[in-house]
């Protein structure tokens, strides 16, 4: 019944957004420049307009302040969407995701609910040099308390914000800044999707190259490219980051007894390394191959594009640590 | 400090309200350190004597849907905010029965049931919290306000320069309350800022300041009254400097080497508890009997409090994970 229809992931976005905004009275968007400019990377483009300055907030160059404005918020019965720029720029409102967001409710045995989303842009491409181009949403992963989403497609761009502002803990939603002009098919009724699962994006029975977020789709590149070769990729989506949906990785490593993980995160005590060791300790005897990485090289992203390039995941890259891999023994 | 007040007295009940809650606070900390030293209170304590007329005058003039955010020296806050002495005491003994099931401590006083939001020992950490507070009422169409108490330390940081333009800019129902006792731990003030009249920091966010004595409890009533009929007015965001002095340590650990004992007596002096109580007695309100009177109710409070921290339980270890989440699901 659906109808083929594509749109792009920052169309997505802009969706989300007003089916939030039109579902709940209690929902309002505030970041920097998110109003009369549009958002930076143009996802709330139009939206002060329709929703008015109450609800389409215009936030001084404050991080801190606005996003704890927001924890304030939701704890005093809103739904708030915090946009933050670039992941960043979060850093400088770290102490309210962590000491505030993460922490409040544990911290006060349990009485109050923070239903936030905090969505930032993240990852490499653009050129954007060392200050704008990290993918810093591992360091995020590492933080119990709050939840970490990921999409990496049209379609859970359009989704995962309305299941994340019903959840009742704050939410933080990484977009990457080299996705928003990427189309992709979105069904007319396109609606929320399951973000606490991971999604097998692509079935394979020769090894799972486990991903998310701005390295699917160079993942899903490079899975077409080894079919050629006659090497079958599975490719497994995580979309939730924190927490991990363990079940589907395992029960894909359990199939394919292969691993593969891409992240344009830092290698070093990183996101890979976290599911790496999972999977040492719960899959070990699964495992016919050591476990393989692709990661950000560990450098401040350069401008320079060849450097940029070489600096992430490639497809070209993907391929050929999925090669090196099949070609060891287990 | 001198024999004219600016503020008259009020009945003879209200008055004897605002003296045995500076009693209950000066008590409660007494205890309380008593109690560290027999170690039934551990981690960091950092009390509010000297303080306490500004917890208590401020409170004079909150409504039960108004909320408040804290710093980590916040008893005295909790305490004239009407959070039960026994669960601020348990909690501190790390007891379940606690108000923040002995996952805080002496630091992290919650209270849904008050609207008390800790108990904030990041310094400047709760103020965006506040502004937070504060819209979502003024979205929500209330009158309702957020208090925010700050030491003259938070000063520094940035955050409460971003949460003071940001209230101003959007016109926020939040009253800053700045507790200046002199000292940031050991930093005095001076030492610390190229400006040390705060009020006009705050003034030149177009926040409407003013410098309150913080050691007398009416002029703390009589400003926060004020400020709060501003705020629910819908005038924006108010700004008040208590000026005021700890008598005790920083923390159970400070060793006070960057102040001398003379200062402290001077300060003593003028507290606001032996100032409030004379000038009541000056005014015929209060005789011996009457203060003995409350002593005994406040000791019995106190004594009720540490009874019922004793004889509170151990969150289970089972507990541990419990509430890094809620579990409530999505709707």
């Amino acid at each position: 019944m659906s109808e083929a229809m594509t749109s792009t992931y920052r169309e997505a976005m802009k969706e989300a957004l007003c089916e939030a905004l039109d579902r709940d009275p209690r929902v309002f968007l505030m970041g920097e420049d998110v109003g009369e400019y549009g958002g930076c990377y143009a996802v709330s483009k139009g939206l002060l307009g329709r929703y008015g300055p109450d609800r389409i907030r215009d936030t001084p160059l404050s991080e801190s302040a606005f996003v704890g404005a927001g924890i304030g918020a939701a704890l005093g019965g809103m739904r708030p969407i915090v946009e933050v720029m670039t992941v960043n720029f979060s850093l400088l409102a770290l102490d309210q995701i962590l000491n505030n967001a993460a922490t409040l409710r544990h911290m006060s045995g349990g009485q109050f609910e923070i239903p936030l989303v905090i969505r930032m842009a993240t990852g490499a491409g653009r050129q954007l040099a060392a200050q704008h181009s990290h993918s810093l949403e591992g360091w995020y992963a590492h933080i119990p308390g709050i939840k970490i989403v990921a999409p990496g497609t049209v379609e859970d761009a359009r989704g995962m914000l309305w299941p994340a502002l019903l959840d009742p803990n704050p939410v933080l939603l990484f977009e990457h800044a080299n996705l928003y002009n990427m189309e992709g098919p979105l069904p007319a009724e396109a609606g929320a999707i399951d973000i606490d699962h991971a999604k097998v994006r692509r079935q394979g029975k020769d090894l799972s190259l486990i991903t998310y977020g701005g390295s699917l789709g160079k993942s899903m590149a490079a899975a077409e490219t080894l079919a050629g070769e006659k090497i079958d990729v599975e490719v497994v989506d995580l979309r939730s980051l924190r927490p991990l949906d363990m079940p589907t990785i395992l029960a894909s490593v359990r199939k394919t007894h292969r691993v593969l993980i891409v992240d344009e995160g830092w290698r070093s005590g990183s996101l890979s390394a976290e599911i790496a060791a999972r999977l040492a300790e719960e899959a070990f005897y699964e495992l016919d191959a050591p476990i393989a990485r692709v990661c950000g090289a560990e450098v401040p992203i350069p401008y320079a594009k060849h450097l940029e390039d070489a600096a992430i995941p490639q497809p070209e890259t993907i391929a050929a640590a999925a090669r090196g891999l099949m070609g060891s023994h287990g | 400090m001198t024999d004219e007040h600016p503020f008259p007295l009020p009945g003879r009940e209200q008055a004897l309200h605002l003296l045995r809650e500076m009693l209950r606070i000066r008590r409660f900390e007494e205890k309380s350190a008593e109690l560290y030293s027999a170690q039934k209170i551990r981690g960091f304590l950092h009390l509010y004597v000297g303080e306490e007329a500004i917890a208590t005058g401020v409170m004079e003039h909150l409504r039960a849907d108004d909320a408040i955010v804290a710093t980590y020296r916040e008893h005295g806050q909790a305490l004239a905010r009407g959070v039960d002495m026994g669960a601020i005491m348990a909690e501190m003994y790390g007891k379940q029965e606690g108000c923040s099931r002995g996952r805080g401590g002496s630091m992290h006083i919650f209270d849904a049931r008050t609207r008390f939001y800790g108990g904030n020992a990041i310094v400047g950490g709760g103020i965006p919290l506040a502004v937070g507070l504060a819209m979502a009422s003024k979205m929500q169409g209330s009158d309702a306000v957020a208090v925010c108490f700050f030491g003259e330390g938070a000063v520094a940081e940035g955050e409460f320069h971003e949460s003071l333009n940001l209230a101003a800019v959007w016109g926020l129902p939040v009253l800053f309350a700045c507790e200046n006792n002199g000292y940031a731990m050991g930093t005095a003030l001076a030492r610390s800022e190229s400006q040390v009249d705060l009020q006009r920091k705050a003034a030149s966010y177009n926040v409407h300041a003013e410098a309150v004595d913080g050691m007398d409890v009416l002029a703390v009533a009589d400003s926060t009254r004020r400020a709060v009929e501003r705020l629910r007015r819908g005038e924006g965001p108010v700004f008040l400097e208590f000026r005021t002095y700890r008598f005790r340590a920083h923390s159970m650990y400070d060793a006070q080497l960057y102040r001398d004992n003379d200062e402290i007596e001077r300060w003593k002096k003028h507290g606001p508890i032996v100032r409030f109580e004379a000038r009541l007695r000056s005014a015929e309100l209060l005789d011996d009997g009457t203060l003995a009177a409350i002593e005994a109710e406040v000791a019995r409070e106190i004594e009720a409090a540490v009874a019922f921290a004793e004889a509170g339980t151990w969150e289970p270890v089972g507990d541990l994970t419990k509430d890094v989440y809620s579990e409530r699901g999505r709707r």
